[in-house]
């Protein structure tokens, strides 16, 4: 078909290498080094404390991404399970264990760093789904009851993650989970079904959200009404970025941030500072570098041959979109505080890392894209 | 393979629909950007504004209050108080007990503190003690390293060191009360005060000055960060008054414990060099707030301490009056010099008696003699033949019966009454009998104290229609001064004869207060006697004999009164003094003026003597001292 005959099971490292597709590796940079940039100037102008750990942090994800691009796809299909499992279980031991932080449980504290499980699972469940659908029959995905197994894939993380509680988690997971169903052929009348479904569990799930979970979504629907309570991030958020205009007040300049206007203004908040400034300028220039890796990431889920490698781009594509919509729709006051990060972006380690390692993913499909892996075979070929 | 084929196809369609929902979604992104940062933009950007600086006002040192030779007589003290921040102090509680052992704390003091400290944040500067002296200060300073979270902070507080002697020149500050919060943002600080009586209301204005502002930037809890900008305001110009302190001090120790007035002004300019009200009040008990039980002990004093008697004290003036009905006949015409009345003791209009004061009378009297003996019965004619309504003319030329206009507030106008007044008044025609009345000063007729000096004043000076005023500077002097007085009209001849007659008064023989009389030669006062009734005198009384004003209780005695002026020749002061019941203006009131009349021109003989050698100007205590010798 293409350069590789369609036996052809191993690549040699120059090949794998001449697969990189390295403009996707300078946007990802570029997006990177904005983020420690502005880390800077969450900090007043310091390296210290996060925009040297971000760097160092991104410097040894990146060497992760080029290692997991040239690493053997089969590879990560047949562990696939293991990480999920893994994942789960991490997720599991956070939730009975895991150090206190923000007021929910999210981190597990191994010394050198904190594991977020919740940003590693974001990872896994597509590889635990890609690995699923790419193992089924075309006609089996018709059968409600073979959805069943992945269903539950998607449930319990989601349940585990509500129970930290991790409103962000648990809704990308959901969704990413969602989309992976959809791009696998999951009949529509499914859908509904499960829509229909979740909209009439809602009021039981309104009763095991926490009460600050639920402020953050009555606020959400009127954030004015209390400036200085819960919809006092809302507003200080849309005050930086409206107060930005068109082309900031310039870097290091921003009132908002720089008075300590902003909440988490080195995490979750971190695009309102850039928006207040570089403005509209530079706001959209960050979305149109996310919109390069997006379309970079989506061409590769639609040139690859094996069902595994384009559900795995397209569960990692949707999953870093799924990163991006959130928090940015979050701090402009278009859906609640959930607490999601704005990828390679915002300080934190974890997500960091798993973004690498996914965006890594999506590259080791490009370099495989025309390896045909057999549907119940663990890495042989047919 | 086909089978592969129909997959990818599928997941190619199903991919290109995630993708077009995510471009939709980053599309509404992209468009909620513009309408945040284009067209909303303008409102966020005050909002941001208002969210990073804060104005705070920097109220301005009020300006001073300086007598004619620039003492200070109400000023501002520095004074410092300690506060504690919470969060500095960690130990809140172990900081307390440490300053304890420098400042008497009380258990209460602690309680408040801890109690605001839990109320406020945490970095929140809480008042652990106000008005502390420099030395409390040193020692807490000194000792800073062990109390941390303690500070010392800058305050100013009014002082008025002469206290009551003042009280009613000068008034007093008090906290804002809220019906008086106008536009001045300055007004709604907390602990800002505001003049509320004497000068310090009637100047307000330019010794509040102008507010200064510091524009700081603060974080979203609003502690400051960082000074942005600070523009200094206008301080309260200095005030400086014509009134002299030693003279001010004299009249008003003079008065003893009377209850009374005494105001002496400079007859060419109207300015006043003393203005006393006996008795005072504490100026400062007003500034830190009065209990109730203060208060009302203030309010039903008989002795009113609370009124300035000086402008708002309204008497009968009694025979103080006579110069003005003597100046309203002479005018008229229906009195000369050389007219006599005779004085058989008492004065028949129709059925009714008029007596004079003398029961035997004063036989044939002109006019310099009707003064000099203050013979009621020449008065009783003179008035009933210029008339009541002429009478009042002359007296409000010679600024009684309205307000002067004097710089302080509530000075009250006293009454001249005419016919038209009594019709309006009570809807009965006047009588002559009123008339006859008034042309002693009795009856409707009131004064103010300020009044009587005006008319004094007003005949020493030859007719000029000078206004008393406190203040002669406001700021640096005017180079300009005020505009001369205007002439009011009266005759000099006139004027002249009733100059005699008060020179008479005193320096004659015969004179009710020749008694009273300065005998420094040069420095001599002429003047009138007065004694008004607070009560009416009884026919059967009268028979019986007058009870003495010893014999009555205190409130129903005569007030006693004088006017006067010195010296004879070219005068250049002059004086009323009222004291209350104190009986025979003769022996109550004309002594009091003869010793003011007197330490003034000493006083001013004093200043011309320091300011000829160039010794620099004098700092007024050997005044002082001298005067309290007199």
């Amino acid at each position: 078909m293409a350069r590789h005959p369609l036996n052809h099971s191993t690549l040699r490292l120059g090949e794998k290498l001449a697969g990189i597709r390295w403009l996707l590796v300078l946007a990802i940079c570029l997006v990177a080094g904005t983020g420690i940039g502005m880390l800077y100037s969450a900090a007043g102008g310091n390296m210290e404390p996060w925009a040297i750990r971000q760097l160092a942090r991104f410097v040894a994800a990146l060497g992760i991404l080029l290692l997991v691009a040239i690493s053997d796809i089969r590879v990560w299909l047949r562990w696939a399970y293991v990480i999920y499992a893994m994942a789960l279980v991490l997720l599991v031991i956070v939730d009975f264990a895991g150090a206190i932080g923000m007021g929910a449980q999210r981190w597990i504290d191994l010394g050198v760093i904190n594991l977020q499980p919740s940003e590693v699972m974001k990872i896994a469940l597509v590889l635990a789904l890609a690995r699923y659908f790419h193992g089924m029959a075309s006609e089996d995905v018709g059968r409600p009851w073979r959805l069943i197994v992945p269903l539950m894939m998607v449930v319990v993380p989601v349940a585990l993650v509500l129970k930290q509680p991790d409103l962000g988690t648990a809704v990308m997971l959901l969704l990413g989970g969602g989309a992976l169903f959809f791009a696998a052929g999951v009949r529509l009348w499914m859908f509904a079904v499960v829509l229909v479904a979740g909209v009439g569990a809602m009021p039981v799930a309104w009763e095991f959200l926490h009460d600050y979970q639920r402020r953050r979504v009555l606020t959400f629907l009127d954030p004015e009404t209390d400036p200085l309570g819960s919809g006092y991030h809302i507003l200080q958020s849309k005050i930086a970025l409206g107060s930005g205009g068109l082309f900031g007040k310039g870097y290091m300049q921003g009132t908002q941030s720089g008075l300590n206007f902003l909440p988490e203004k080195q995490t979750d908040f971190i695009f309102t500072m850039l928006a207040e400034e570089f403005g509209l300028v530079g706001s959209l220039g960050i979305l149109g570098l996310y919109v390069v890796i997006l379309g970079y990431c989506f061409a590769i889920a639609l040139s690859a041959k094996s069902q595994f490698g384009r559900l795995l781009a397209i569960g990692i594509t949707t999953t870093f979109f799924l990163y991006v919509f959130i928090n940015m729709a979050m701090v402009m006051g278009l859906i609640p505080v959930v607490g999601v990060p704005l990828p390679l972006v915002s300080y934190g380690g974890t997500a960091t890392v798993s973004l690498m390692l996914g965006f890594g993913l999506v590259m080791c499909v490009y370099v495989h894209r025309d390896v045909m892996i057999s549907r119940h075979a663990t890495g042989e070929e047919r | 393979m086909g089978r592969d084929l129909d997959r990818q196809k599928r997941f190619t369609r199903r991919a290109l629909i995630l993708a077009g929902g995510k471009g939709l979604l980053l599309t509404a992104l992209a468009g909620r950007l513009y309408y945040l940062q284009v067209l909303e933009s303008e409102r966020y950007l005050t909002l941001a504004e208002d969210n990073r600086i804060n104005l705070r006002l920097l109220p301005p040192p009020r300006g001073r209050i300086l007598d004619r030779h620039g003492r200070p007589l109400a000023h501002n003290r520095q004074d410092y108080r300690v506060v504690v921040v919470a969060e500095q102090a960690r130990d809140v509680d172990g900081t307390l007990t440490a300053l304890g052992t420098l400042l008497p704390l009380s258990d209460g003091d602690r309680k408040r503190v801890m109690r605001e400290i839990t109320r406020q944040r945490r970095f929140v500067p809480v008042t652990v003690r106000e008005n502390l002296g420099w030395e409390d200060v040193a020692r807490i300073e000194v000792n800073s390293l062990d109390l941390p979270g303690i500070s010392v902070e800058e305050g100013q507080s009014r002082e008025y060191p002469y206290g009551e002697l003042l009280s009613h020149v000068l008034g007093y500050v008090a906290a804002v009360s809220e019906s008086e919060v106008g536009d001045d943002p300055l007004l709604s600080l907390p602990g800002f005060r505001i003049g509320k009586a004497g000068i310090e209301r009637a100047y307000e204005k330019p010794l509040r000055g102008k507010g200064g502002s510091s524009q700081v930037e603060v974080n979203a809890v609003g502690r400051v960060i960082r000074e942005l900008d600070r523009k200094e305001g206008q301080p309260g110009a200095d005030l400086t008054l014509g009134l002299d302190l030693d003279l001010q001090r004299f009249a008003y120790e003079r008065l003893g414990d009377e209850s009374g007035a005494v105001v002496v002004l400079d007859v060419n300019t109207g300015e006043v060099l003393a203005l006393a009200s006996k008795p005072g009040f504490d100026p400062v008990a007003f500034n830190r707030g009065l209990t109730t039980t203060e208060w009302k002990a203030l309010i039903t004093e008989p002795k009113a301490p609370l009124t300035n008697k000086a402008i708002a004290g309204q008497y009968a003036p009694g025979s103080t009056f006579k110069p003005v009905v003597a100046l309203a006949a002479l005018e008229r015409g229906v009195m000369t010099a050389g007219s006599t009345v005779s004085c058989p003791g008492a004065y028949r209009l129709g059925n009714a008696v008029f007596h004079c004061w003398r029961r035997g009378g004063h036989g044939a009297v002109n006019l310099r003699e009707a003064l000099t003996q203050s013979c009621d019965c020449y008065f009783y004619e003179a008035a009933r033949r210029v008339g009541v309504d002429r009478i009042a003319a002359m007296g409000e030329r010679l600024g009684l019966g309205v307000t002067l206009g004097v710089d302080l507030p509530h000075e009250r106008p006293g009454l001249l009454p005419t016919r038209d007044w009594k019709t309006a008044r009570t809807g009965t025609a006047w009588s002559m009998g009123e008339t006859v009345i008034a042309g002693i000063g009795q009856g409707y007729v009131l004064s103010t104290p300020l009044q009587l000096a005006v008319m004094a004043a007003r005949i020493a000076n030859g007719g000029r229609g000078v206004v008393p005023h406190l203040v002669r500077d406001v700021g640096e002097p005017d180079p300009a001064g005020r505009p001369p007085a205007p002439d009011l009209g009266i005759t000099r001849a006139h004027l002249k004869l009733v100059q005699e007659g008060l020179d008479m008064v005193v320096n004659s023989g015969r004179g009710t207060a020749n008694r009273a009389a300065i005998r420094v030669p040069g420095l001599e006062m002429a003047g009138k006697t007065g004694t008004s009734q607070v009560r009416r005198i009884s026919k059967s009384e009268r028979q019986s004999g007058v009870i003495k004003n010893e014999n009555l209780p205190w409130e129903r005695r005569d007030h006693a009164l004088f006017i006067g002026y010195a010296p004879v020749e070219k005068p250049r002061f002059a004086c009323a003094v009222v004291v209350e019941h104190g009986g025979a203006g003769s022996k109550a009131a004309a002594p009091v003026a003869r010793d003011v009349l007197l330490a003034v021109q000493k006083l001013d003989a004093m200043r011309v003597a320091d300011r000829r050698p160039a010794a620099g100007p004098g700092v007024g205590s050997p005044a002082g001292r001298h005067d309290r010798e007199v």
